[in-house]
This record gives structure tokens, sequence and C-alpha cells, in this order.
């Protein structure tokens, strides 16, 4: 795993990050940051982390080269970091069997999560189906309609998911319901946290478990390329994926990182979730302070994305700081690009994106033909698109049975 | 001597326990507010904490939640909640007022705006939820005569609950379960265990018992060891299930009922 100079030891990037939370837990995320220290300075639990990842995730990930899309572009060579082909479907796995190693390490019998898109729900109903542990999954209302595939995927793999009604019923509410279970229950419940944010150490710890797709990558380009990409480009929800590809390449100057937010209907429109690329203010939510989409009293405002995995208002404190230090780059792409780059996927190249990557596709599609038939840029295809097809056939007009 | 102050010295003189009842601000709607607020004085309260709406209440059970909700429906704000204090001085300058509630709003605001404008409204004191010790906010609002009350719960350590003393004034707000606000389960024997270790780490500090409490026989078995009882989704349940017509007299007869039984074990 990378060195890393941020968070400081109050989980600071910069000015964002920290531990805003009720006095009851504040001892519980100490416990955890005590452990996950121990445990990433054991070489035992590191191996066992990565024969998982090897042997039950399927990592590494391949790299694919999209030459028929990049041909159609007609500039940039476009190429796949194929995290939709892990073990269910997406790069959230990679996080969730690391803290549910360290939650069997903690003791603890019982992993709650909260889940957007239903990615990390299904990820952590089955480490903890793996690990023989009890899962609860929270899940908004609305997103559980939306998602339904999903749901029922958890259900079989034996996790009780709840619907959450509170609120905008979507994934921050979803959070914040898993937040009032850890209270209640924080002795004998770990939370599997789902994207890069949260109270220290989560988005430490998140990071460093997701670091493994940008460290695949490093050897993975010049094997398959030659050289490293000109600029690599994700999505940000919450930004798990795009800390995990981004962080081991900030060593890395000469390479761009883009980070991909929700533009819905348009910024212009308010109906989006991308407070990076809109411009939006700090402000102090679900245990972190980060850049956060609020209106003129400090309250945290509906957001609008056609993937439910990008539908959240903050986003994880690290690119809060690599945008303020323009290490990274912010943009919004809208539903319907990220529709037509969802289509364009499956017809050139034979490969359902998750609409939440098709965010990330729709910019690479946006750069390639400005650029050199030469240039290299590398997308996290951070999931696949299947849970997405009722979404997609409801946009066209489409029932399925 | 701070409103607070001056409250819990007069209750200890005469042996009595102070009742802290909380309601959210704007709910049912702004208008009752601040009736609300004088009849739970009528019933007997000796402080009051107001909850200030805030969209992702992660702390509070189901009740306050849909207070919180209700109060936004409303349009309420943090400006609109300090109006209301400052209406309620206008006839009680003698009960202090603490708002509760999350940092977001207050930070959004700015800690200095806040705190002047908190000052001239009246209120006495500020217990932001989620703002730990460790963000040192207590020193920006004590210029201003605000009292910062910190939660302490069954969780927090030794070395914790020093740091949390060394900023803490007014009142300690000891959290009696691990849980939301609302929920039903207390332990008694570790509430009263507890609370001469946080009177000792904190010299003194008057110490409330809140979360969990939803009759008047366990405020009243509470205070036989605490300094003050806080009783909110109770009341603000009460709140939600009567008419308007009905609510002020709800909600004092119910107070009334607790204060009673407080004052009984004297």
């Amino acid at each position: 795993m990378p060195k890393e100079d941020v968070p400081d030891s109050r989980g600071y990037f910069g000015v964002y990050g920290g531990s805003f939370v009720a006095e009851t837990l504040v001892s519980a995320l100490e416990d955890l940051k005590n452990e996950y220290q121990r445990a990433r300075a054991d070489k035992q639990f590191m191996a066992e982390f990565h024969h998982e990842l090897k042997h039950y995730v399927g990592r590494p990930s391949p790299v694919f080269h999209a030459q028929r899309w990049s041909a159609r572009l007609g500039g940039a060579q476009i190429y796949l970091k194929r995290e939709d082909l892990n073990h269910t479907g997406a790069h959230k796995i990679n996080s969730a069997m690391g803290q549910a190693l360290l939650a069997r390490r903690m003791g603890k019998k019982k992993v709650i999560a909260e889940t957007g898109a239903g990615q990390h729900g299904v990820a952590t109903a089955t480490v903890a189906a793996r690990f023989g542990m009890e899962c609860v999954i929270y899940m908004g209302a609305d997103d559980i309609a939306r998602q339904s595939p999903n749901v029922f995927r958890m259900k079989l793999l034996g996790a009780t998911v709840k619907a959450v009604t509170s609120g905008s019923r979507t994934l921050k509410d979803a959070l914040n319901e898993a937040m009032r279970d850890w209270v209640t229950n924080v002795n004998s419940t770990f939370y599997i946290l789902g994207t890069a944010a949260g109270p220290h150490p989560y988005p430490m710890l998140v990071r460093d478990f997701q670091a493994v797709i940008g460290e695949e990558c490093l050897w993975q380009m010049p094997e398959l390329a030659g050289r490293q990409p000109d600029a690599v480009i994700a999505c940000v929800g919450g930004g798990s994926n795009a800390i995990g590809i981004f962080h081991p390449y900030l060593a890395h100057p000469s390479v761009r990182l883009i980070g991909v937010e929700a533009g819905g209907k348009g910024l212009g429109t308010g109906q989006h979730a991308a407070p990076l690329a809109s411009g939006a203010s700090a402000g102090v939510l679900h245990g972190f302070r980060s850049y956060l989409m609020q209106n003129a009293d400090g309250q945290v405002i509906e957001t609008h994305s056609v993937s439910a995995g990008l539908d959240y208002p903050g986003v994880g404190p690290e690119h809060a700081w690599l945008k303020d230090s323009r290490r990274a780059e912010y943009v919004a792409i809208n539903d319907d690009e990220a529709l037509q780059a969802f289509h364009d996927l499956c017809r050139f190249e034979g490969i359902i994106p998750a609409l939440e990557s098709s965010h990330a596709l729709a910019q690479a599609a946006k750069m390639a033909p400005q650029m050199d038939k030469d240039a290299i840029l590398l997308v996290n295809l951070s999931g696949r698109g299947d849970k997405d097809i009722n979404t997609v056939a409801q946009l066209a007009g489409i029932t399925l049975s | 001597m701070s409103r607070i102050q001056q409250t819990f010295s007069r209750l200890k003189a005469q042996q009595r326990v102070a009742l802290i009842p909380y309601v959210t601000a704007g709910d049912p709607d702004p208008q009752l507010t601040v009736p609300i607020m004088h009849a739970l004085v009528s019933a007997g309260a000796d402080v009051i904490e107001l909850g200030v709406p805030f969209s992702d209440p992660m702390a509070d059970g189901p009740a306050i939640q849909r207070a919180s909700e209700r109060a936004l429906l409303h349009g309420v704000n943090l400006k609109l909640v300090l109006a209301l204090v400052a209406e309620f001085r206008t006839i009680n300058t003698t009960t202090p007022v603490v708002l509760m509630g999350y940092l977001n709003p207050v930070a959004h605001m700015g800690y200095q705006v806040f705190a002047e404008q908190a000052k001239n409204a009246g209120v006495d004191g500020v217990l932001l939820v989620d703002n730990p010790p460790e963000e040192h906010i207590a020193k920006v609002f004590k210029p201003y005569g605000l009292d910062s009350i910190f939660l302490v719960s069954p969780t927090t350590t030794e070395a914790r609950m020093q740091l949390i003393a060394s900023q803490a004034s007014g009142f300690i707000y000891y959290v009696s379960l691990k849980g939301v606000t609302g929920s039903s389960s207390l332990n008694l024997d570790e509430v009263e265990q507890r609370i001469p270790l946080i009177r000792a780490a904190s010299k003194d500090l008057p110490v409330g018992v809140g979360f969990g409490i939803r009759d008047a026989q366990t405020a009243s078995a509470i205070g036989k060891f605490a300094d003050a009882v806080v009783i909110g989704s109770r009341i603000v349940e009460e709140i939600e299930r009567s008419s308007r017509e009905a609510v002020l007299d709800n909600v004092q007869s119910w107070v009334a009922e607790v204060r009673k039984a407080l004052d009984a074990q004297i």
C-alpha cells in the first residue's frame, strides 16, 4: 500500500476530513483506528487480504484497450481498468473484503453497511456470507425501487435489507440510519463503510484498501501500452473507486487525474450531485468536513443523478483536498451524456458498464477526439451495468417483465 | 455567573433536581414554539433545550427526526430559531435556553456570527451533537458568555472525560444509553456509578442525564443521583399526537407530572 502523508493523526486532509460524530462513537472509531494501524503493519493480515483479493475477488483485474471505441472517437487511445470483472461486479468488494477481515480481527459478529446503487450492499453481504457474519444493509426506499435486482442478491446472500424512509430516501439517509444502528450496537457491530468518506479513519482505510486498483495499473499500463497514461479518469460519488486509482498515481505528477461527478440534469438546473464541479461550499455531514451541497441555511439539499451510486451530496475529504491543491481536476457529466457512453460501450466493445462508471467513460469520450492518436486515457470501469438495465430500459420507454 | 449557573445553584440550595425538556424549534409550526416554551416553564421546566432542525439528524431517533422534518417544511432555519428565542426573552428573562443541534447550520452561519447573534437573542448554552472537543469551538463561544454543553457517553474514556471537562461549562449532558434519542433501554445502575466520576472530573459541574427517559417514574429514579433530567423524544411525541388546540395543555400537563414526581422525592 502507498505511503501517504495525509491524513494527519486526526484524520485531516488539509482542512477536510476530521471526525465529527456523537460522543458514543468516538471510542469505537479510536479502536478501529488503532486496530487498523496494527493490521496494516501485520504481514500476516496483509498477506491474507491479498490472498482473498487474488483467489476470491479475482484480482488482478485486467486492463483492456478499447480499440474499436477509441478508433470511432478518432483520438486518444482509451484503456479500461476492468473493476467490473471483480467478484460481485464492482470495485466495492476490495474495501468490503479489507473491512470484513478487520471486523473478524476485532471479534465482531455483525456487520452493517449503507448502500446506494446496491453494489456496496452486495459486496458487504458477500463478505459477510464468506466469513459467517450477520449482515444488515440500510438502503433508501427510493433506491430499493430502482435497484431491485441488487436487493434480491443481498437477500440471497443472507443479508437483511432495511428500507430507509426518512429524508430523501436515498444514499445519504441510508448512511444516517446505518450510523444510528452503529451508535446503538457499537460493541458488537462493525460498520463497513462503502466509500472513502465518513469520520476518520474511514476515508484513509477505504482508500488504502481500494488503492490496489491504481497499484495494479502502475505495472499493467507499461506492460500493455508501453507507458503510464496521460490521464486517469474515474467517476466520483463519495469517491472510493476514484481515490483507489488516483492515489498510487499521486507520485506521478505528469499523469492528470480527472474525477467525474454526476451532472444530473445539468449543473445549471441545480439537479445534480456534483459538489466539487459546481463549486459548492464546505460543510460537515456524516462525520467529516468536505465540499457539500447545501442551501443558504446549511441544510443538506437533495441531489439528482440517473445513477444511484453517485447520488450523494458530499464527497470524500481527500478529493476536496486534491481539488484545492489542483492535483486532480473535477468535472461533471450529465445523465444523458452518461447514457450515451453506456450505450456506446455496449455496442462497440461488448461491455455493459455501470451507469456510475459511464460518467467516467463519457468524460473520456469528450476528451479523446481532442487528443492525438498516441495519447492514452485510462478509465476506471468501476462496475458492470447489469444492475442498471431496468433503469436504462425505463428511460427508453421499454418495460422489462 | 451565567443564567445556567444561577439556575443550578438555586436548585442546589433548594435540593431540587433540574428538569430540562427538549422541543424542536418550529415543531409543529413556528407560531407555536414560543407558547410551548412558556408552557414548559409553567409546568416546571428549569432549563429549555431548543432543537435546531437539521436535514440529517444522525444522532436522533424517529420522533425527533420527524419533528425536524416538520420544522424544515415550515422553512425553519437557525436565524428564525434565534428570533424565536428573542421573542421568548421578551417575557421570560430567567429560564436558560440551550440550543441543541448539529454542527453544519452553525458552521455555515459562521461561529463568530452565530455566537454574537445567539448572545443577543438571549441564548445561554449550545450543544452541538457532532462537534467533538478536539475542534475547540467552545473557546469561540466563551467570550460571548455562551456555555458549551458536551455529551459524555457510557463509552467515554477517562482521558477523554478530562478533555471534555476542560471545555465544558454550564452542565454536562450524560447520554444514558448507547443509541439515538428516544430509545427505550436505560441502565440505571450504570448511570448511578458513572455520575460521581463525571462530577469529579469536571470540578463539580452539574450533570444532566438524558436519552431514553420516557416517564415520570424513570425521571424520578434518575433524579436521585443526577443534577438534571433531560426529556426530549417523549415530549416531542406528545406534540406530534396533539391537535393544534390541545398541544399546549397536553405538553404542560405531561411535563407537570414529571415535575411532581421529581419534587416528591425531596
